[in-house]
């Protein structure tokens, strides 16, 4: 199908962009690699009046190392922060995670920022950026505000944004811990039927499951072995509301958390 | 600022294979689109029109990119490169097309333009590509004939011979 008519502009610096969002509002949407939104469009499951593009504005192509985090600005294309020399060393999770978000052709236009402001519950940033415990930075014409992933998240593609904000970075911690990803769909590169990320931390590990909730979720775990961690496990997978579709049925995405996740927490624990 | 609006068509202007190109198109008009009914190159093929099945798939400033996720007026300025471009001549064959004839890796040929271009993109960049890197890149193709097997073996014997013509432009200079 073809999207239905919007105008648009071509933003030539963040305050003009910024500026049409503050009068447009939930008319208007941001366009950066197009990677989600496009095929939004293209199904018309998204009408906007305009659409404002980004990724002509200097200055959103960064990615900066801080002492605690990686900033990655809204221009950075996932394939830019794949080929990114110091990623493996400094998010090694994210390292991991990347190759099975889309597919190379796709991960050549489609930006970090977009597919986490997208908020697919089965999408791979979105999960690695909840599993590290990252935040989201929003800026609008009035205010500038930082938000952390858990709190970004509010449901099935739907995010705490308001309608005159864009994700103008996202934030992931520095970490050189052990960290552990998987994932199982129909076709490498396509949306996950379950994609499971698992982090150590002081305590023992964190999981972050994505694809059966309709928003990545992510739970502490004690160092836990045997059967106490088959029950911990079990326990997540039934609170995590899996659904039947057509991809998989909820049974089947609970056995994936179980077995999955035992796999990673073993991975990421020895 | 620059507001295109919504019910009027607007210039574009991009490099096409190398030759300027415009065109009038409304800010909602796909590449694919653009390509296919203001340029009348048919060579991208459209298929799925939501990015999953490749066969739009072009090269926009030397990455692989599909042409239906992407609007005409977002190229403005840019490179882009079609399955017209990939032959040397019009009755010679480029590489990578002679290796896919060799291999019978098309039978209908509807994905075969995507595929070319994300092969010859691809392979630009890495001319020393090892099978699972190739495997990779075709993940993000559809073909329902083949069953990928000879298209595969085309790639990996195309592969070989860019790296050796490469090999021997190098040692000529």
């Amino acid at each position: 199908m073809k999207p239905a008519r919007f105008s648009y502009i071509r933003a030539e610096s963040l305050d003009e962009a910024l500026e049409v969002l503050r009068y447009e509002g939930n008319d208007a949407r941001i366009i950066a690699g197009g990677q989600s939104l496009m095929p939004m469009l293209n199904m018309r499951l998204a009408r906007p009046k305009t659409l404002i593009d980004i990724m002509r504005l200097p200055g959103l192509g960064r990615i900066d190392r801080q002492s605690e985090n990686v900033t990655v600005g809204a221009g950075v294309r996932q394939a830019a922060l794949l080929a990114w020399p110091e990623l493996a060393q400094t998010l090694p999770l994210a390292a991991l995670a990347l190759p099975w978000t889309g597919h190379v052709q796709t991960r050549s236009r489609g930006t970090v920022c977009g597919s986490i402001a997208h908020a697919d519950p089965s999408a791979e940033l979105p999960l690695v950026i909840c599993a590290l415990g990252g935040e989201v930075h929003l800026r609008s014409a009035r205010r500038r505000r930082r938000v952390s992933a858990k709190d970004f998240f509010t449901g099935m593609m739907s995010t705490c944004r308001a309608d005159d904000e864009l994700v103008e970075a996202v934030a992931f911690p520095y970490t050189e811990k052990r960290c552990a990803f998987r994932e199982v769909a129909r076709r490498h590169g396509d949306f996950a039927i379950v994609a499971c990320a698992a982090v150590a931390t002081r305590e023992g590990v964190r999981l972050a499951i994505g694809g059966v909730a309709d928003m990545p979720v992510a739970r502490d775990f004690p160092r836990l072995e045997g059967s106490a961690l088959d029950d911990a496990l079990n326990a997540f997978a039934y609170d995590l509301d899996a659904r039947d579709d057509v991809h998989a049925t909820a049974r089947y995405r609970r056995d994936l958390v179980r077995t999955i996740g035992a796999d990673l927490v073993r991975e990421v624990l020895q | 600022m620059s507001r295109l609006s919504a019910d009027q068509r607007h210039a574009v202007r991009f490099t096409l294979n190398g030759k300027p190109c415009s065109g009038q198109a409304e800010p909602r008009m796909l590449l694919t689109d653009f390509l296919r009914h203001q340029i009348g190159a048919t060579g991208t093929h459209v298929g799925c029109e939501h990015g999953v099945c490749g066969a739009c798939t072009v090269d926009i400033d030397g990455v692989p990119a599909r042409a239906c996720l992407t609007l005409a007026v977002q190229v403005e300025g840019c490179a882009v490169r079609t399955v017209e471009g990939i032959a040397p001549a019009p009755d010679r064959l480029g590489i990578l097309q002679a290796a896919f004839k060799r291999h019978h890796a098309l039978q209908c040929g509807f994905c075969t333009a995507g595929i070319l271009m994300s092969l010859d993109t691809f392979l630009r960049e890495n001319p020393k590509a090892n099978e699972q890197s190739i495997r990779d890149l075709l993940t993000g193709h559809l073909c329902r004939c083949t069953g990928y097997a000879p298209i595969l073996r085309a790639a990996m014997e195309a592969a070989a011979e860019m790296a050796d013509r490469g090999a021997e432009e190098k040692s000529d200079a």
